[in-house]
C-alpha cells in the first residue's frame, strides 16, 4: 500500500491529467477559434462552441480540485508557488476569467448586444494565454529556480519563470492542448469536410507537439537539470520514451487513415504519458529542489480525512461526470457506436 | 500604496464582486426550479417561459461566479500565503467539500442549460434541483471555512504552531451554523427581492403582462420568506459574536466603555480618537438584552482592549447599521406583501406596493455587502481571530497596487457587461396577456 502522501500526490496528478485532457482541450478549442480560416471558418467556430458549451464549466473544476488538494495536503508547496509565481498566476487568472466570461456572454445572448463581436476574439485570445501561462508555471516549478527571499526582486519574482525553459513548456502546453482539441473535434461533426479540416489541424499540431517536446527536452539540460537527469537515467526512461513514441506515431497513423476513435485514444495516451513522465522525473519533489511530498505534507490526520472525502466524492461525481458527457456527446462521439462512414 | 493595504483591498474587492454572483448563483436555481416544477404540474406555458428566461440569467451569473471564485481560490495563496501554509491542513476540508459541491453544480447546470431537449422532463427538473442544492452546499462550505477564521477550533496552539489538528472539529466552529444560516437566507432574500423588484418595475410599465405577475409573486414568496426569517438568524449570530468576539461586538455598536445595561445605538458615528459614539439614538439596555438576553448584563467596551486589537470601529459600526436597516426594511416589505396577499388576495393590485418593491430591490445586496464588511473588517486586525494577524499572513510580493488595479478594472468591465446583458434580456421579456395563453 503506497503511503498517504503518495496517494494524495497521485490524486493531484490524476486531477491535473483529467484537467489537461478535458479542460485543456476546451482551451485548445479556443486556440482553433483564433486560427479558424478557409471557406468553413464559421462552421469551424460553430462546431467548437457546440462541442464545449455544456461541458467546459465542469471540466474547469478539475483545476480547482488540484489547487484545493495542493493547499490542503501540501500547504508549504502551495504557499511557495503562490508567492514566487505571483505574476504568471495572475496572468493565468486573467485568462481564466476572460475566457469563461466571454464564452458565457456569447453563448447565452447571441446577437443581441453591440458588444457581441468582441466575445469571440476575447474568448480565443484568452484561450491562448491561459494554457501558455499554465505551462510556464509548471515549467518554473520543475526548473528548481524558485529561490528564497534573499535574492533581488527580479530574480525571485521574474526570472524564476521568465526564462527559456518555462517559456518553452508554456508553448508546449499550448500546442499539446490545441492538438488534443483538434483530434477530439474530428469526432464531433457529421460533416466530412469539417472533419477533414480538423484532421489536418491535428496532424499539423502533432508535428508541433513533437518539436516542442524536443525543444523542452534540449532546454531542460540547463533549465531543469534534475528533471533532465531523471528523465534520461532512470529505469523507466526507455519504456516511457518508447510508449510515448508509440502513442505519438499511432495517433499520426490513425489520423491519416481516418480511424478517429483510435486516434483520440492515442492522443490522450500521449498527453497522459508526457504529464506522467514529468511527474515521475520530479518525484518526490513538489517544488524542486526543496519541497517534497514528504516534507511538505500536512499532518496524517488531514491526509486521511481528505482521502476519505476524495473517495466518497468520486463515487458520486464520476458517474455524474460520465452522465454529462453521455447526454451531450452522441454515441458516435463517446465511442460506443462507430461513426457514420464518410 | 502600502502593500498590505493593497492586498486587503484586493481581497475585499474580489469578495465583494464574487459574492453578488455567488448569491445569485445560489438562489436563482431555486426560483427557476420552482417555476419549472409549476410548469410540469400545471402545464401552463407561462411557467416554462419563466424557467427558461431565469435560467439564461443564471447561466451568466454562474459563469462569472465560477471564474471569479477560481480567482479567489488562488488569491488565498497569492495574497495570504503564510495564512494558507498555516491553516491549509486545518480548513482545507471544507474547501475540498466545496470543490465537490461546485463540481456537482457545474455538471448539472450544464445538463439543465443545454439539455432541455436531450433529457426527460423529470431528469431535467432533478438536474435543476441538484444545482439548487449543491449551490447552497457550496456556499455553506465556504462560510464554514470563514467561520473558522472568526472562531477557530480543531487544534491546539503550541509555540505559535497548530498541533493536535482535527479537521472535522475545525468544521464545527460554533460560528459555522449561525454564519451559514445567515448567509444562505441572505442569498435567497437578496436575490428574491432583486428579481421581484425588477419584475415590479416592468409591471408598472406593462400592468397586464402576466409573465411579470407570475415572476413577481414567485420571487417575492421566496425572498420574502427568507427576509422574515433573517432577523432570527442575525440574532443567533449576534449572541455568538458577543460570546466569542467581544471586541467585534463592541465595534458593531461603537461601545467604547464597558457598561452594565449597555444601550442599543441607532445611527451614530464612532470617533476612535475621542473614544465615543456621538449622534446616536440610544435605546436603554437594548444591547445588553440583545447580546445576552439580559438587560442588566455587562457589555465589554473597546477600552478594555489594547488599541492594536481594535478593528476599524467606524467602518464596522456603520456597515452594521446599514445591514440591520436594510434587513428590517426588507422584513417590513415582506410582511406588507404577505398582508396584501392574504387580505386582498393580490400582491400586485397596489401600485404603491410595486413602487416600494422597486425601491427595495437593491436592499438585499446592500445588506449582503455590508454584512461581509461587518464580518471581515470586524475580524481585523486578525486573519485568524486571536491567533494570526493579517499583517503576518501577507505575501512578501512588492507592488501589490498593480494586481489590485488590474483586477478592479477587469471586474468593473465585467460588471458593466453583465448589467447591459440583463437590461437587454429584460427589454425583450415575453408579453403574455391572455389567460388562455398562460
Amino acid at each position: 500500500m503506497p503511503s498517504l502522501e503518495v496517494l494524495l500526490a497521485g490524486a493531484i496528478l490524476v486531477s491535473l491529467t483529467i484537467y489537461a485532457l478535458t479542460g485543456g482541450a476546451d482551451f485548445g478549442g479556443g486556440v482553433w477559434e483564433l486560427f479558424a480560416w478557409g471557406p468553413r471558418a464559421q462552421q469551424q467556430k460553430g462546431l467548437i462552441i457546440k462541442a464545449i458549451g455544456p461541458i467546459w464549466e465542469a471540466n474547469h473544476v478539475w483545476l480547482i480540485l488540484v489547487i484545493v488538494l495542493l493547499f490542503t495536503c501540501f500547504p508549504p508547496a502551495f504557499s511557495t508557488i503562490a508567492t514566487v509565481l505571483h505574476i504568471p498566476l495572475n496572468l493565468m487568472l486573467f485568462g481564466i476569467v476572460l475566457r469563461g466570461s466571454a464564452f458565457a456572454f456569447r453563448s447565452h445572448y447571441q446577437g443581441k448586444d453591440i458588444a457581441q463581436p468582441l466575445w469571440g476574439p476575447i474568448f480565443a485570445v484568452a484561450s491562448v494565454i491561459t494554457p501558455f501561462m499554465l505551462g510556464v508555471i509548471l515549467g518554473a516549478i520543475a526548473s528548481g529556480n524558485l529561490h528564497g527571499k534573499e535574492n533581488s526582486f527580479a530574480v525571485v519574482f521574474v526570472y524564476s519563470w521568465l526564462a527559456p525553459f518555462p517559456v518553452a513548456v508554456g508553448i508546449f502546453a499550448l500546442v499539446l492542448f490545441a492538438y488534443l482539441a483538434a483530434v477530439y473535434l474530428t469526432l464531433e461533426t457529421d460533416s466530412p469536410r469539417l472533419r477533414e479540416d480538423f484532421r489536418n489541424r491535428a496532424l499539423g499540431a502533432a508535428v508541433g507537439v513533437g518539436l516542442m517536446a524536443l525543444a523542452v527536452f534540449l532546454l531542460s539540460g540547463s533549465g531543469a537539470p534534475s528533471i533532465e537527469r531523471d528523465l534520461t537515467t532512470s529505469w523507466w526512461t526507455l519504456p516511457l520514451l518508447l510508449a510515448t513514441a508509440v502513442m505519438a506515431a499511432g495517433a499520426i497513423f490513425t489520423l491519416s487513415t481516418g480511424r478517429f476513435h483510435l486516434a483520440r485514444l492515442c492522443a490522450m495516451g500521449q498527453a497522459t504519458l508526457i504529464l506522467w513522465g514529468w511527474a515521475l522525473a520530479q518525484f518526490p519533489y513538489l517544488v524542486e529542489p526543496t519541497l517534497t511530498i514528504y516534507n511538505a505534507a500536512a499532518p496524517l490526520v488531514t491526509l486521511r480525512v481528505v482521502l476519505f472525502a476524495l473517495v466518497a466524492g468520486a463515487v458520486v461525481l464520476l458517474p455524474s461526470y460520465y452522465f454529462l458527457f453521455r447526454v451531450f456527446k452522441d454515441s458516435s462521439v463517446i465511442g460506443t457506436k462507430p461513426p457514420q462512414q464518410d | 500604496m502600502d502593500d498590505l493595504l493593497a492586498a486587503r483591498l484586493q481581497m475585499a474587492m474580489s469578495l465583494a464582486f464574487h459574492i453578488i454572483f455567488a448569491v445569485v448563483g445560489i438562489a436563482m436555481p431555486l426560483l427557476m426550479v420552482i417555476a419549472e416544477w409549476r410548469w410540469l404540474r400545471s402545464r401552463r406555458e407561462i411557467y416554462l417561459e419563466l424557467a427558461r428566461q431565469w435560467s439564461k440569467g443564471t447561466a451568466i451569473f454562474f459563469a462569472v461566479g465560477a471564474v471569479s471564485g477560481t480567482v479567489l481560490s488562488f488569491e488565498l495563496g497569492l495574497l495570504w500565503p503564510q495564512f494558507m501554509e498555516w491553516a491549509g491542513p486545518i480548513i482545507g476540508m471544507p474547501f475540498s467539500l466545496e470543490g465537490f459541491a461546485f463540481f456537482t453544480e457545474a455538471i448539472f447546470l450544464g445538463i439543465y442549460l443545454y439539455g432541455w431537449n436531450r433529457v426527460s422532463s423529470r431528469t431535467h427538473l432533478a438536474s435543476g434541483a441538484l444545482v439548487a442544492v449543491s449551490g447552497a452546499a457550496s456556499g455553506i462550505f465556504v462560510v464554514i471555512a470563514n467561520a473558522w477564521m472568526n472562531v477557530p477550533t480543531g487544534f491546539r496552539l503550541v509555540d505559535g504552531r497548530p498541533v493536535d489538528i482535527d479537521p472535522i472539529a475545525a468544521m464545527q466552529s460554533p460560528a459555522a451554523l449561525p454564519q451559514a444560516l445567515h448567509m444562505i437566507l441572505a442569498a435567497y432574500a437578496a436575490t428574491g427581492f432583486a428579481v421581484a423588484g425588477i419584475h415590479a418595475f416592468l409591471l408598472l410599465r406593462d400592468p397586464l403582462n402576466l409573465f411579470h405577475r407570475k415572476a413577481l409573486v414567485l420571487a417575492l414568496t421566496v425572498g420574502g420568506a427568507a427576509a422574515v426569517l433573517q432577523p432570527f438568524s442575525g440574532d443567533l449570530l449576534t449572541k455568538l459574536v458577543a460570546r466569542t468576539q467581544p471586541v467585534k461586538l463592541a465595534a458593531f455598536e461603537g461601545q467604547f466603555k464597558s457598561e452594565r445595561g449597555a444601550p442599543l445605538r441607532v445611527g451614530g458615528w464612532p470617533d476612535e480618537g475621542a473614544r465615543m459614539t456621538p449622534y446616536a439614538i440610544e435605546i436603554p439596555s437594548g444591547l445588553s438584552f440583545l447580546a445576552f438576553s439580559d438587560s442588566t448584563a455587562t457589555v465589554k467596551g473597546l477600552n478594555d482592549y489594547p488599541r492594536d486589537q481594535w478593528p476599524p470601529v467606524a467602518v464596522v459600526h456603520i456597515a452594521f447599521q446599514l445591514m440591520v436597516a436594510a434587513g428590517v426594511a426588507m422584513m417590513a416589505v415582506a410582511l406588507w406583501g404577505a398582508w396584501l396577499g392574504w387580505r386582498r388576495k393580490s400582491l400586485i393590485s397596489s401600485r404603491m406596493f410595486l413602487r416600494v418593491l422597486v425601491a427595495a430591490s437593491p436592499l438585499g445586496f446592500i445588506a449582503t455587502e455590508a454584512g461581509w464588511i461587518v464580518t471581515e473588517v470586524g475580524r481585523q486586525p486578525w486573519i485568524i481571530y486571536g491567533v494570526m494577524r493579517t499583517a503576518e499572513a501577507v505575501t512578501p510580493m512588492k507592488g501589490m497596487a498593480a494586481p489590485l488595479i488590474a483586477f478592479t478594472l477587469l471586474y468593473l468591465f465585467l460588471a458593466v457587461i453583465v448589467m447591459r446583458l440583463l437590461i437587454h434580456q429584460l427589454a425583450s421579456s415575453p408579453r403574455i396577456v391572455s389567460l388562455e395563453a398562460a
